[in-house]
């Protein structure tokens, strides 16, 4: 894979997960029925993060969950292998919260659909929103995110590698060719 | 993943471990109020049983069903084989009738693999002969992993009718290979000659097996084989190879205790170590289902049953 572009840095980072912190909290009138669920791997520390800018912001804090997608995933039968499958950790009830999905990048919007699932084999949200760092088109379902860091026209032949510092121990958002 | 769960003496530690990482996650759907999951959705899995079992055949029913699979269970009673119908045509029958994964139970040692080689279907051995079970060994791994956070370097007491167990066998095979120590006790009639080239233990009595021993395993002893003469007496048999609290006191302070079930009370367990705090009999039933919907998770792998 070939590195074409950097599109964001670490302050380009901060400072869309600042923006996006203020936008939940408006749009939903503060936190008092907010919750946010990380899809993993990269939207478990956006999660944490946005939890924090919230809780710098209006003093208080809100629940964060992770949630594993893979046994929701429509192309399990066209794998040869199995995908290792991870925790959903949701140490609150989601049943009447406002949810927060977050995740690096939307995409196709499959992930989503998935994830929109998982929840809703938790218990039944009052409301479901999303937010996703980067937003790079191409999607294949009538899914649409709530809160978008970046906006990015890609190619299918390109690849949109979020990297964070606490999974990949560097800080930006490159975009790749296959080559 | 292999295509089938043959028995644990020819997988790798990586492999097991794989299988024992993927219940944990499958623990947690067991914990839910909604306790499923779409992931085998248009998944068929047939049980087939050819001996009595309530607790594995309900596992993995169970399992399944909280994988969204179909399920449909055949005990050999109440089918095609009091006609007379062989193991091979049972299974190729089921097959054209387009089951994914055939779980079978079966008195003779081997029968799953002969099956393996016979339909496209994942076979998972669920118990054949006195040789391998190793849904139940990975449930035991599986339990105490849990609990003590480790395999490696453990010492493990396996307790009872050796020669006629297949969770001993399968047992001996999962934690030596993950790297623990298994010491092996019961009737001199009843331990296999030539057992220790599996890497285990004899030990000549009780208290020397149980000596320091981070987990106890007590295997059922089959009152059905007591005819056989291969002991003298269930109340010989309680106390010399029973496990109560006053030997328990002999293993690691807070020792596991785990037994396959049924439990005969009183005779090879003690009702109060049964029911004791280091008692993971009703753990291992709770696991038992996890592991099994991770067997069958990492077993139904896309695009191979075409």
């Amino acid at each position: 894979m070939r590195q074409k572009a950097q599109i964001m840095d670490r302050e380009g980072i901060r400072r869309a997960l600042t923006r996006i912190a203020h936008e939940v909290i408006e749009r939903n009138q503060g936190t008092g029925n907010l919750a946010l669920i990380g899809i993993r791997r990269r939207g478990v520390p956006l999660a944490a993060r946005l939890a924090e800018r919230i809780r710098e912001i209006e003093g208080s804090s809100v629940p964060v969950g992770t949630l594993d997608i893979t046994l929701y995933r429509d192309d399990l039968t066209t794998l040869a292998q199995q995908p290792l499958v991870h925790r959903t950790e949701v140490p609150f009830p989601v049943t009447d919260k406002t949810i927060v999905l977050v995740d690096d990048v939307i995409y196709t919007g499959r992930t989503i659909r998935a994830a929109l699932d998982a929840i809703m084999d938790l218990g039944r949200p009052r409301q479901i929103q999303l937010a996703a760092l980067i937003d790079r088109g191409h999607r294949e379902l009538p899914i649409r995110a709530d809160y978008v860091g970046k906006n990015v026209p890609t190619s299918r032949r390109e690849v949109v590698s979020v990297r964070l510092q606490e999974i990949d121990a560097e800080e930006r958002v490159l975009i790749l060719e296959k080559e | 993943m292999k295509k089938d769960l043959l028995g644990l003496q020819q997988m790798t530690a990586p492999e097991i471990a794989r299988i024992l990482d993927t219940a944990v996650p499958m623990k947690e759907i067991t914990g839910r109020q909604i306790k499923k999951v779409p992931t085998l959705r248009g998944r068929t899995v047939v049980n087939v049983f050819y001996e009595p079992s309530t607790r594995t055949r309900t596992s993995f029913e169970l399992a399944a069903k909280y994988l969204s699979a179909d399920t449909v269970s055949i005990s050999a009673s109440a089918s095609s084989v009091v006609k007379g119908e062989s193991l091979k045509d049972t299974a190729r029958t089921i097959c054209a009738m387009g089951a994914d994964v055939v779980v079978l139970r079966h008195p003779m040692a081997g029968a799953a693999e002969m099956l393996a080689r016979t339909v496209p279907a994942a076979v998972i051995n669920a118990g054949d002969g006195a040789h391998e079970h190793p849904s139940q060994a990975l449930l035991d791994l599986f339990t105490v992993r849990e609990k003590t956070g480790r395999l490696d370097g453990l010492t493990v007491a396996v307790i009872g009718d050796i020669l006629h167990s297949r969770v001993a066998r399968s047992d001996i095979w999962g934690f030596t290979t993950m790297g623990a120590t298994v010491r092996l006790c019961g009737p001199a009639t009843m331990i296999p000659p030539g057992i220790e080239a599996t890497g285990a233990a004899v030990c000549r009595n009780m208290e020397q097996a149980l000596d320091g021993a981070d987990v106890v395993i007590m295997l059922r002893i089959q009152l059905e084989r007591q005819q056989q003469g291969l002991f003298p007496g269930v109340r010989e048999y309680a106390r010399l190879f029973g496990l109560d609290e006053k030997r328990l006191a002999l293993a690691r302070p807070g020792a596991l205790v785990m037994h396959p079930g049924p439990v005969n009370r009183g005779v090879e367990i003690s009702p109060a170590v049964a029911d004791g705090v280091q008692s993971m009999i009703n753990e291992q039933v709770t696991n038992g289902v996890a592991v099994r919907m991770a067997i069958l998770y990492l077993l139904s792998g896309g695009g191979k049953n075409e």
